[in-house]
């Protein structure tokens, strides 16, 4: 699909979410709830005290999962499965440069994923939250952190050009 | 004012949940038909081989500001009912410097990890869990770092009252800035003939 008209289809998604529910979309929150709720659950008094595990375990009467975010990013995920499936795209494979084994590729994929796991967590969103939803909505914060995304992805890109190529 | 519906009291929080799914596979969908399940795809925009990145967020942008801001002006929606991420400086500096350096390591956010992991890519699944040993890692470490998490807060605050600029006016300078984006990414992918 030509990528002006998935951003479309994409922003009259955000828009129908503002609309009817008055929030936006969301990525790294949903997983902040899975690993709220995981960790409580195996270490309940490891997690008590720290605010960044109660705040999404909230008052306790509501399972931390039935959560907006997470019933969100489940859709997002079936979403991926059902357009993958219909346009003959679903198979197990490993995007890669051609210069680095799959072994490391994920090695990536895995230090990638934690870091950014970090970041969003300090930046309180993601490309999703932040970058979409706060953006769209004109936030101060939400705009800071797209320009300091992108400036520190284009200043770090030299040290993986290899693994890219 | 005809909007939000769970702000005024259409929607109950139950039916909003169902919604959500429904919403989110929508974002999905898209996500997956605009090829951003493709580390490579997203990668590229770091080296200014495929711009596919800026044209799907910017263009998503651009359509959602402009929505808001007319179904707004209209007395549709009461924009003091939606949520507006609040602002906090420094954090979301030093997140947003983190989080970039791991968007090209990594190659997809955690949004199109999921796409891509959903549409069978084994480096979609490792960049999730990933995540989600990162957001522990982050957790164990907040009781140390609470203080500079909630340092500089502006609030719940937009460009617009940030700088005292008419809402329009940065509406129309952000349509004009992506626009422009637009140009310069066509003619950087043409010039990489991909």
């Amino acid at each position: 699909m030509n990528p002006y008209l998935a951003g479309v289809g994409i922003g009259l998604v955000l828009l129908a979410s503002f609309v009817l529910v008055g929030r936006g979309l969301g990525a790294s929150g949903a997983f902040s709830s899975v690993v709220a709720s995981t960790i409580a659950g195996t270490a309940p008094e490891h997690v008590a005290g720290n605010p960044a595990y109660t705040g999404y375990l909230r008052d306790g009467s509501v399972h931390p999962l039935k959560d907006w975010l997470v019933f969100e990013i489940i859709g997002v995920t079936l979403g991926g499965l059902f357009s993958a499936l219909l346009a003959g795209r679903l198979r197990l494979s490993i995007d890669r440069g051609t210069q680095i084994s799959d072994r490391t590729r994920l090695f990536l994929a895995f230090g990638g994923g934690a870091i950014m796991g970090i970041g969003a967590k300090l930046a309180r969103g993601c490309t999703s939250g932040q970058a979409l939803t706060g953006g769209a909505m004109l936030s101060v914060g939400s705009w800071l952190f797209v320009v300091a995304a992108f400036a520190a992805g284009y200043l770090a890109s030299p040290l993986f050009r290899r693994s890219w190529k | 004012m005809n909007a939000p519906w769970l702000g005024i009291g259409i929607l109950s929080v139950d039916q909003s949940l169902a919604l959500a799914l429904v919403i989110g596979l929508g974002f999905g969908w898209f996500l997956e038909r605009g090829g951003l399940g493709n580390a490579r795809k997203l990668a590229g925009q770091f080296y200014l081989t495929d711009m596919t990145v800026l044209k799907v967020m910017f263009s998503a942008i651009i359509t959602t500001m402009l929505g808001l801001f007319w179904l707004s002006r209209l007395g549709f929606i009461d924009l003091t009912l939606v949520y507006l991420p609040p602002t906090f400086l420094l954090p979301q500096l030093l997140g947003g410097l983190v989080f970039g350096f791991g968007f090209v390591m990594g190659g997809l956010c955690p949004g199109t990890s999921c796409v891509a992991a959903a549409s069978g890519r084994i480096d979609g699944m490792m960049l999730l869990v990933g995540m989600l040993f990162g957001i522990f890692v982050f957790n164990e470490i907040y009781p140390l770092i609470s203080g500079f998490y909630g340092s500089t807060p502006l609030g719940q605050i937009t460009l617009a009252e940030q700088f005292n600029l008419p809402h329009g006016l940065v509406v129309f300078a952000i349509v004009a800035m992506g626009l422009m984006a637009f140009l310069v990414a066509e003619h950087l992918e043409s010039r990489h003939g991909s």
